[in-house]
């Protein structure tokens, strides 16, 4: 079974989102990662952009697919993990720690609770 | 319904992540793509390869028959060695790449693609039909009862004759144990006492051997190259780490740099057509390319630059520079294992394809610069010469 933390919320698209001094910090579950498999490459938004909640705004490839990943929340990138593209096997080792993608300033920091799902409502989702 | 060979249930077993492949429910990955590269590389893998599949075609006009329908020349087999060929069509194009044994004076075995198995047996009954010695060759599609696995890696001959001890039974191509066939060569070897077909060859650039079975004892020579190969590192490898294994050899995959469409020639294949020959199927589209030129060609590229995306088919390949001419548009594509970098095959103009020249591969909107190389992509690397016992 994957692993959930508690503290963390989630999207139905398998980001997770850390909510800490008012920054979201985003990155994959460890769900994602596993069905993933190896990751060999991570592309990252430019810092600056606004992005919607929904939106694809970053890439992970594994050796054999392409795929997008999708702001959990509304707001603006303030800073995006500039090492993780030299280290994409973070991803995979490291889903809630290293292997983070980006932080986002939330403009709707409301979305957190309307549109994420608790670790217990993500447990579901994954089986 | 997806078809599924008599591994199916050992695939379960070592945990495989299953994908559809050719009409087939395939192991795609057991541990990752990347470890089983990697195992079979630097120690060794074995691979289901039950889909492909089984024709025999035998009699006094088979070879004539075979050598109308197929672009290599089996003339030059001995009993006991195989050659890789292609089936073409009359205008030259590719119904299918395969390899082609010759078991026997007037014997021969086929081993064809899985997704092409069916048009191929069409295609070949066909022409069986409207050849004029058709009542000396008879053709037996054998796909339904033959299993196959593929062991593959520097580490094979270390285990390989304890798997197979038995005695080699096909007399004319004597080869005591696996270890003395050489490359190319198909015998028969006792697993058991059940007659197999062993030959060495393969789809990933390393030593190795594919072994044909029938579906009852396959399971039982997957567990038992499990057991005996583990300690010196086999592991099961899916169809992820043989499609990038292959793709740094730059094996052509049916499908992807083979098609109706392609011919032999385009994709730098020349040396497996029998030129010779007085006729073959497509001879005429395929002489006159040989002595005009083509207008593409078949390369090989990687990334310039470390950190590019990998690379998959279907990315279009533009000119370095200038207007950015669209050149055509990638066969394959994968971040390579071995070199750890963006690798792929590409159709493009003729002008473009001598190794050193410049590209620009084109990923989700943006250009990332690449350079035509020499085939293969990777080369094994010298073995050090071993100690001597002392």
């Amino acid at each position: 079974m994957s692993n959930v933390p508690r503290d963390l919320r989630y999207a139905k698209s398998h980001e997770w989102v850390r909510l800490s001094e008012g920054l979201a910090v985003i990155g994959i579950s460890d769900h994602a990662q596993h069905e993933l498999t190896d990751v060999v490459f991570v592309e990252l938004p430019a810092v600056g952009r606004k992005v919607r909640a929904g939106e694809a705004c970053a890439v992970v490839e594994s050796v054999k697919t392409a795929s997008d990943i999708y702001a959990p929340i509304s707001g603006e990138v303030v800073e995006v993990n500039t090492a993780l593209p030299g280290n994409p096997g973070w991803v995979n080792t490291a889903p809630y720690g290293d292997g983070w993608f980006f932080k986002v300033r939330p403009s709707a920091p409301a979305e957190a609770e309307s549109l994420l799902m608790s670790a217990e409502q993500y447990q579901t989702q994954v089986g | 319904m997806l078809k599924r060979t008599p591994l199916f249930e050992a695939h379960r077993q070592w945990g495989a992540r299953l994908v559809e492949f050719g009409g087939w429910e395939m192991p795609i990955q057991y541990t990752g793509i990347l470890d089983e590269h990697k195992t079979v590389r630097s120690a060794a893998g074995v691979f289901d390869i039950s889909h492909m599949g089984e024709v025999f075609v035998r009699g006094s006009a088979a070879e004539e028959f075979l050598n109308l329908v197929l672009t290599n020349d089996l003339r030059k087999l001995a009993v006991g060695q195989g050659q890789y060929t292609l089936l073409c069509n009359r205008s030259g194009g590719v119904i299918d790449d395969l390899f082609a044994y010759r078991t026997g004076p007037l014997d021969f075995l086929l081993i064809i693609n899985a997704s092409r198995a069916d048009v191929d047996v069409a295609w070949l009954t066909a022409r069986l039909l409207e050849f004029p010695g058709r009542d000396e060759v008879q053709m037996t599609h054998a796909s339904d009862r033959l299993a196959a696995v593929a062991v593959q890696g520097p580490k094979v001959l270390d285990f390989i004759d304890t798997v197979f001890p038995g005695p080699c039974v096909l007399e004319d191509s004597l080869a005591p144990r696996p270890s003395d066939l050489k490359r190319n060569r198909i015998s028969v070897f006792s697993f058991g006492g059940t007659p197999v077909w062993f030959a060495r060859t393969g789809y990933t650039g390393e030593d190795g051997f594919e072994i044909v079975a029938p579906n009852a004892v396959i399971t039982a020579i997957w567990d038992r190259l499990l057991l005996v190969g583990a300690p010196h590192g086999l592991k099961p490898c899916g169809l992820g780490a043989r499609d990038t294994l292959r793709t740094e050899m730059c094996f052509p995959l049916y499908g992807h740099e083979l098609t109706e469409e392609t011919t032999p020639v385009e994709a730098g294949l020349e040396v497996f057509v029998g030129w010779e020959k007085a006729d073959f199927m497509g001879k005429s589209t395929l002489v006159a390319q040989r002595s005009e030129g083509t207008k593409r060609r078949l390369i090989a590229f990687r990334m310039a630059t470390a950190g590019s995306p990998p690379l998959r088919e279907h990315y279009r390949v533009l000119a370095d520079g200038g207007d950015g001419t669209p050149l055509g548009e990638t066969t394959s594509g994968t971040m390579s294992p071995s070199l750890g970098v963006g690798i792929g095959l590409a159709y493009v103009p003729v002008a473009y394809a001598e190794p050193g020249r410049s590209l620009m591969i084109e990923v989700r909107g943006r250009r990332y610069p690449a350079e035509v190389v020499k085939k293969p992509l990777y080369r094994r690397p010298v073995a050090a010469v071993p100690p001597k016992p002392v």
